[in-house]
């Protein structure tokens, strides 16, 4: 196998929001969104990153692109850390990383025309003028599958999929190399999410972008990413590639939530064994001491919650942060 | 079996400023006791729409209910007096809807909206209301109901609050439950609480449940039958080992095909459905399905094909064969 070319290194970063109350608005607390997480992107990759609501996923990838200032942690790309960057410095390093949104309806501006919402990060960047805007406009409308001449409409004329067909367009305007996707399909309608899922691979072949993908659905995620890491509670329970994963999933959170996921075949489901985990996930505020999974981990024992277990590579690729994670295989009924 | 509940030719619009809405077009099927029917289609095609006319929640005006009838023990739900229909809703027939957030009272106790249905349907006094919903809370697997019903809504998570509001559509013992995306907010670990409670639920009171989702994975799990719907149309209708082995008709098939499966481990690109569903401000003269459709032939676009049956309990709205491309 070729050396992989890490294009983006995340190091122990933590994002955690202060919790206000008081007329002085004194900090009584902190949510603790994300809480040390250690990764790479390699250039050319799909990374999967999974988790149910409220686990942070969002956050991290907002926080890589500095929507937000974490509150510690490093994030180097192209040899800089972008924690330390100047504004105008990071202003320059987002035309490298671009961004897609979940909402297809919040994410435009209603008042702002096709042509305005596309050409806005060319002017910013202050890229063309004039007539190459128009037609580079055209051109990013036709790469992503809208007539071009519905320039002139608003968005509110688009239905769901043709909207997140813009914003794509968008995020696509200053070449970028890194493109983190925030739950791009899941306000979408079944059949159209195969059509826009199609259109990120289309385009990641033709300009060899590099995806963050930020989702819930684990098939969709099985089917797009090249590896998958297994967010929970603000932290990363587990990481392998796609089908080792899926095949051979170690920590017990990621087993479960397997288990759960519903399959479209009655005769697949009607032998299938569910874990059904007890209770909702604990609130990011007071995380649980040791594993944050612990609270609602079949296996649980003692020193898990005395002491936060190690994000281990138990073998080449595969990472796992459980204390027992050699002995999850009786959790893995199919 | 015998036949529970049935719904025939039911037709419902939407008076809009833009124009009237076709959003369901003559809708017919039947429940049978102690069954799942599972009611499967995308946004706007009418499967919500179609169950919420028949107990007549939904606004009118802008809706209307412009034909069809509803029948339950006898009686047709859609000639109903508002009083004799109250004792049905709620009493006979359960409902639990999608949002578990904004579907309970803000400002009243989870208990007192559990009470409710109890004292007003069964005339129960304060005492054996509260008694009965702590047994509810009990029965949907919530710890400390007695604690618990003295909550206000916000105090419950999504998953909770879900439960609860099971439990209120469970309280007065109906006969038929209707499920409006009951998990389609809930992460998916929650939603496998929920669909694992309603399955055991089932067993224990023996009711029959109308199942409406999105998903196909979750009715491949808990329907013993499947609706499929498009446009305000009923377009396939089989017991559910049937519909994924042998869909027949182009949309479900197409449906089928552009989802990923967990369970396989493929690379290869999904098969989508191009365009987008219509918006029927005219009942169409042609098949509504026409437009996106590979197998589409001449006679799609003359005349819209009804529900024809094409195997055993199997029936679908489609002039073309899908496995042999040739007209049916």
């Amino acid at each position: 196998m070729p050396e992989k070319d890490v294009i983006l290194h995340v190091e122990d970063l933590k994002m955690h929001f202060p919790i206000k109350r008081g007329v002085i608005q004194r900090t009584v607390g902190y949510v603790h969104a994300v809480d040390g997480i250690t990764f790479d992107i390699y250039r050319g990759e799909t990374l999967g990153l999974v988790g149910e609501s409220g686990c942070g996923k969002t956050t991290a990838g907002r926080t890589i692109l500095q929507l937000y200032k974490p509150t510690a942690g490093q994030i180097v790309f192209e040899g800089k850390d972008l924690v330390k960057l100047k504004n105008e410095e990071m202003r320059q390093i987002r035309r490298k990383i671009q961004m897609i949104f979940q909402d297809p309806y919040a994410s435009l501006n209603p008042r702002m025309t096709v042509e305005e919402i596309i050409s806005e990060p060319l002017l910013v960047h202050n890229i063309e003028n004039g007539k190459e805007i128009h037609d580079h406009v055209r051109s990013l409308l036709e790469l992503v599958g809208l007539n071009p001449a519905y320039v002139d409409r608003y968005p509110h004329e688009f239905s769901g999929g043709q909207r997140q067909r813009i914003g794509v367009a968008r995020s696509l305007a200053l070449k970028p190399d890194l493109i983190v996707c925030d739950e791009p399909i899941s306000a979408l309608d079944v059949s159209i999410q195969a059509q826009v899922v199609n259109l990120l691979e289309d385009l990641q072949k033709e300009f060899g972008l590099t995806y963050l993908f930020i989702a819930h659905d684990l098939s969709m995620v099985r089917h797009i990413s090249t590896r998958v890491i297994v967010m929970y509670l603000g932290v990363f329970v587990e990481m392998a590639d796609r089908k080792t994963l899926y095949e051979n999933p170690m920590h017990p959170y990621s087993i479960a939530l397997l288990s759960a996921v519903p399959i479209p075949d009655p005769k697949v489901e009607e032998k299938r064994k569910r874990i059904i985990l007890e209770g909702d996930v604990p609130s990011p505020i007071n995380p649980p001491s040791g594993c944050r999974f612990r609270t609602r981990c079949p296996l649980a024992q003692a020193i898990c919650a005395e002491e936060r277990p190690e994000w281990k590579e138990v073998e080449p690729g595969h990472y796992v942060a459980c204390h027992f994670w050699y002995n999850t295989k009786s959790l893995q009924r199919r | 079996m015998a036949e529970l509940y049935s719904i025939k030719d039911l037709e419902t619009q939407f008076h809009t400023r833009e124009g009237t809405v076709h959003a369901v077009n003559g809708v017919s099927l039947s429940l049978q006791e102690g069954e799942t029917l599972g009611i499967v289609g995308e946004s706007g095609c009418g499967k919500s729409v179609s169950m919420l006319s028949t107990l007549r929640l939904i606004p009118q005006p802008p809706g209307e209910i412009v034909a069809g009838e509803a029948i339950f023990q006898g009686r047709d739900l859609l000639k109903l007096s508002r009083e004799e229909l109250r004792h049905v809703r709620g009493a006979q027939i359960g409902f639990v809807f999608q949002d578990p957030m904004t579907s309970f009272n803000p400002v009243h106790t989870i208990g007192k909206q559990l009470m409710e249905p109890l004292e007003i349907h069964l005339g129960m006094n304060k005492k054996q209301a509260w008694d009965r919903a702590i047994e509810m809370l009990k029965m949907v697997r919530i710890p400390n109901p007695e604690d618990r019903l003295k909550d206000y809504p916000h105090q419950f998570s999504g998953g909770m609050r879900q439960r609860a509001m099971i439990a209120m559509a469970l309280s007065c013992s109906p006969q038929v439950l209707i499920a409006d995306e009951p998990t389609t907010a809930l992460d998916v670990t929650i939603q496998a609480q929920i669909m694992d409670l309603v399955l055991s639920l089932r067993k224990e009171l023996g009711m029959s449940i109308i199942w409406i989702t999105h998903d196909l994975g979750v009715v491949a799990g808990i329907a013993d039958r499947v609706i499929v719907m498009y446009a305000g149309y009923i377009v396939e209708e089989a017991r559910v080992k049937d519909l994924y082995a042998k869909p027949e008709h182009p949309y479900t098939l197409g449906l089928l095909r552009s989802l990923p499966r967990l369970d396989m481990d493929e690379k290869k690109r999904l098969a989508s459905i191009e365009g987008v569903p219509p918006v029927l401000f005219k009942k169409p003269k042609f098949c509504p399905f026409a437009s996106r459709c590979s197998f589409r032939i001449e006679k799609c676009l003359d005349e819209n094909p009804s529900l024809m049956l094409v195997g055993e309990n199997h029936k679908a709205a489609c002039w073309v064969d899908t496995y042999t491309g040739k007209e049916r």
